[in-house]
C-alpha cells in the first residue's frame, strides 16, 4: 500500500541546518507547506495534526518572528506549546544545559526548538536528547538558521518558477549571518547558478568563496539583472569592536534604495529575514514597495515551520534518515 | 485488473448525477461540491460538469485532502503527496455535498468533514459515492443510490483515472495492509 520512500527524501528527526540537505528533501518540505499554506486564510486556523504533541520554545536569544511564528505553527497544528523564556528561567540560576534538557524530557515534550547564540548548540541538544525528541533549529549564533532559509526559498519559489535560471543578491552582514550562510546552502542545493555577496570587508568571511558564491565588491554591479535581492539585517548586537566607520556610511554603498533596485531585473524580489534597519540596509521605500515580499516571507514562514514539524513528528516508525 | 471500464464508470456518474440532480431541483440554493482527493476530486469534477447548468452551480467543485485530518499519524507519518484544499472560504449555511469514489472504513469521509467545518459552518454534508464495500468501522452512510460490493480480505477498489475514469480492483497480500490502516 505504501510506496517506498527513495533514501533522499527520508524524512528527518531533526533540522539543524540546510547543510548537507538533499534537493528532494527540500523540496519536500516546500510542497508539504504549500498545502499548509491555505489553513491561515480559513475560518478555523488549525489542523489536528499534531493533537497531543508538546512542542518546547527554548529561546536563550531575543527573538520576536522567529518565536511567535514557530508556537503560531505549532499550535495551528494543534500541538501544545510550552515557551520557555530563558529570561526568568532555571539556566539563570546556573542549571546546565543538559539538566535543562532532561528536565523537559521528564516533562514528555516531543519537540525542542532551540535558539541560542552560541554554533552548535542546536546539534549539542539533538546529540543528548531522548530517542523520541526532535530538535528543531532555531538559530545558533553565526552557524544556521534552516527554517528561515526554507522559508526564503519558499517565497522564491512562489515567484520565480526555476531555480536553475537565477541570479540572487546577497547584500549585509554576512559574517554575522547564520542566515545568509542557511540561504546559501539552501540556494546551492536547489541549483541555483550564480549567488553574488556583498558586503563590507570586515563583515565578509575570508572562507566564503568556498560555499560556492562570487563575491562582488559593489552593490551596483552585484544588483545588475538580478533575480532577487535579499537584504541583511546589520547586528549590532554580534559586533564587538569597530566595523563600521557609522550606519549613514554603511547605507550610502550597501543600502538598497529605489535608484540601486532599478539595476535589477524589473520583476526582482526585495526580501529580508527581519527585523529591518530602516534606511541602514534598506531604504523605507523599498522595504514596504511593490517588489518586497518581506511581510509575505512572515506568513510563509508559519506554513514552512508547519511543514517542518509536521515532516519531523510525522515521520513514520522506523523511516528516518540519520541527519 | 479493471473491474469498471470507462463507459460503465460514465453510466455509474450519470445516475449518480441524476440522483443529485432531482434531489436539489427544488432547492433555493445549489449544493457545494466538494471532492476528496484524488478519486473524489476527479468525480467531483466530472458531477460538476454534468450539474453545472441543471442546478445552477454558483462555485467550481472544491476538492478536500484529508492528509492532516487522518487518525493514523503515528503510523503512516504524513503523506509526502498531500495536497493543498480547496474549499469556497463561503461555506456557511450551504448545502455541501461530499463526493468520494469508494466508502469503505468511514474513515475519511468523518476526516473530511472535520475539515469542512474548519471552513465555516455548512447547513448540511450529504456523501455521494460511486462504490461502497464491506469494512465500515464508522457510522457513515451515503445519501444517494451506489452500488454496493463485497470484497475479499487484501482486495480493495479504487477509481484510476484522471482520463480514462476507470474502477480498479487491486490484490495484496492481507498481512500488507490492514482495515485500520485505511482512513
Amino acid at each position: 500500500m505504501m510506496r517506498p520512500t527513495p533514501p533522499d527524501v527520508l524524512p528527518l528527526r531533526h533540522l539543524l541546518t540546510t547543510d548537507g540537505l538533499s534537493r528532494l528533501q527540500i523540496l519536500s518540505i516546500l510542497d508539504l507547506a504549500e498545502s499548509f499554506l491555505p489553513v491561515g486564510a480559513r475560518a478555523v486556523k488549525k489542523v489536528p495534526l499534531l493533537r497531543g504533541k508538546t512542542v518546547v520554545n527554548l529561546f536563550f536569544e531575543p527573538s520576536t518572528r522567529t518565536r511567535m511564528t514557530f508556537e503560531l505553527a505549532a499550535k495551528r497544528l494543534s500541538a501544545d506549546v510550552l515557551n520557555l523564556d530563558v529570561a526568568h528561567s532555571s539556566t539563570r540560576k546556573g542549571e546546565t544545559l543538559l539538566d535543562t534538557l532532561r528536565n523537559l524530557e521528564a516533562m514528555q515534550m516531543d519537540m525542542l526548538v532551540v535558539r541560542h547564540a552560541e554554533s552548535g548548540a542546536a546539534d549539542f541538544f539533538a546529540r543528548h536528547a531522548a530517542p523520541h525528541v526532535s530538535v528543531l533549529n532555531a538559530g545558533d549564533g553565526r552557524h544556521a538558521h534552516p527554517t528561515q532559509a526554507l522559508l526564503d526559498m519558499f517565497t522564491i519559489r512562489r515567484h520565480k518558477a526555476d531555480f536553475t535560471a537565477l541570479t540572487v543578491v546577497i547584500v549585509g552582514d554576512v559574517a554575522h549571518s547564520r542566515v545568509a550562510r542557511s540561504q546559501i546552502h539552501a540556494l546551492r542545493i536547489l541549483g541555483v547558478p550564480d549567488i553574488r555577496v556583498v558586503a563590507p570587508r570586515t563583515l565578509l568571511p575570508v572562507d566564503i568563496e568556498t560555499l560556492g558564491v562570487r563575491v562582488v565588491p559593489h552593490l551596483e554591479t552585484a544588483l545588475r539583472d538580478c533575480d532577487v535581492v535579499i537584504t541583511l539585517r546589520l547586528q549590532r548586537e554580534r559586533m564587538q569592536g569597530t566595523f563600521l566607520p557609522s550606519e549613514g556610511e554603511y547605507f550610502r554603498h550597501y543600502g538598497l534604495d529605489a535608484a540601486r533596485l532599478a539595476l535589477a531585473r524589473p520583476d526582482a524580489l526585495v526580501m529580508h529575514p527581519g527585523p529591518i534597519n530602516r534606511n541602514v540596509e534598506i531604504a523605507s521605500a523599498v522595504a514596504d514597495g511593490p517588489q518586497s515580499v518581506i511581510l509575505e516571507q512572515v506568513t510563509n514562514g508559519i506554513a514552512v515551520r508547519m511543514a517542518v514539524m509536521a515532516q519531523v513528528l510525522g515521520r513514520a516508525p522506523g523511516r528516518e534518515s540519520a541527519a | 485488473m479493471i473491474l469498471w471500464d470507462t463507459p460503465r464508470v460514465a453510466a455509474h456518474i450519470d445516475a449518480l448525477a441524476n440522483a443529485i440532480g432531482a434531489r436539489y431541483a427544488a432547492a433555493l440554493q445549489p449544493p457545494l461540491l466538494v471532492g476528496i482527493h484524488t478519486g473524489g476530486a476527479w468525480l467531483a469534477q466530472a458531477l460538476h460538469r454534468r450539474l453545472e447548468d441543471t442546478l445552477a452551480l454558483d462555485e467550481p467543485a472544491g476538492t478536500v485532502d484529508v492528509s492532516f485530518y487522518r487518525d493514523d499519524l503515528a503510523r503512516s507519518g504524513v503523506p509526502p503527496q498531500a495536497r493543498p484544499s480547496q474549499v469556497s472560504t463561503s461555506v456557511d449555511g450551504r448545502e455541501i455535498v461530499l463526493i468520494d469514489d469508494v466508502l469503505y472504513t468511514g474513515r475519511t469521509v468523518r476526516a473530511a468533514m472535520n475539515e469542512l467545518f474548519d471552513y465555516g459552518r455548512p447547513a448540511a454534508i450529504r456523501l455521494a459515492v460511486l462504490v461502497t464495500r464491506n469494512g465500515r468501522q464508522l457510522p457513515v452512510a451515503p445519501d444517494f443510490p451506489a452500488e454496493m460490493l463485497s470484497l475479499e480480505p487484501g482486495e480493495r477498489i479504487k477509481l484510476a483515472g484522471p482520463d480514462p475514469l476507470q474502477l480498479h480492483l487491486l490484490r495484496s497480500s492481507p498481512s500488507a495492509h490492514d482495515a485500520t490502516d485505511a482512513p
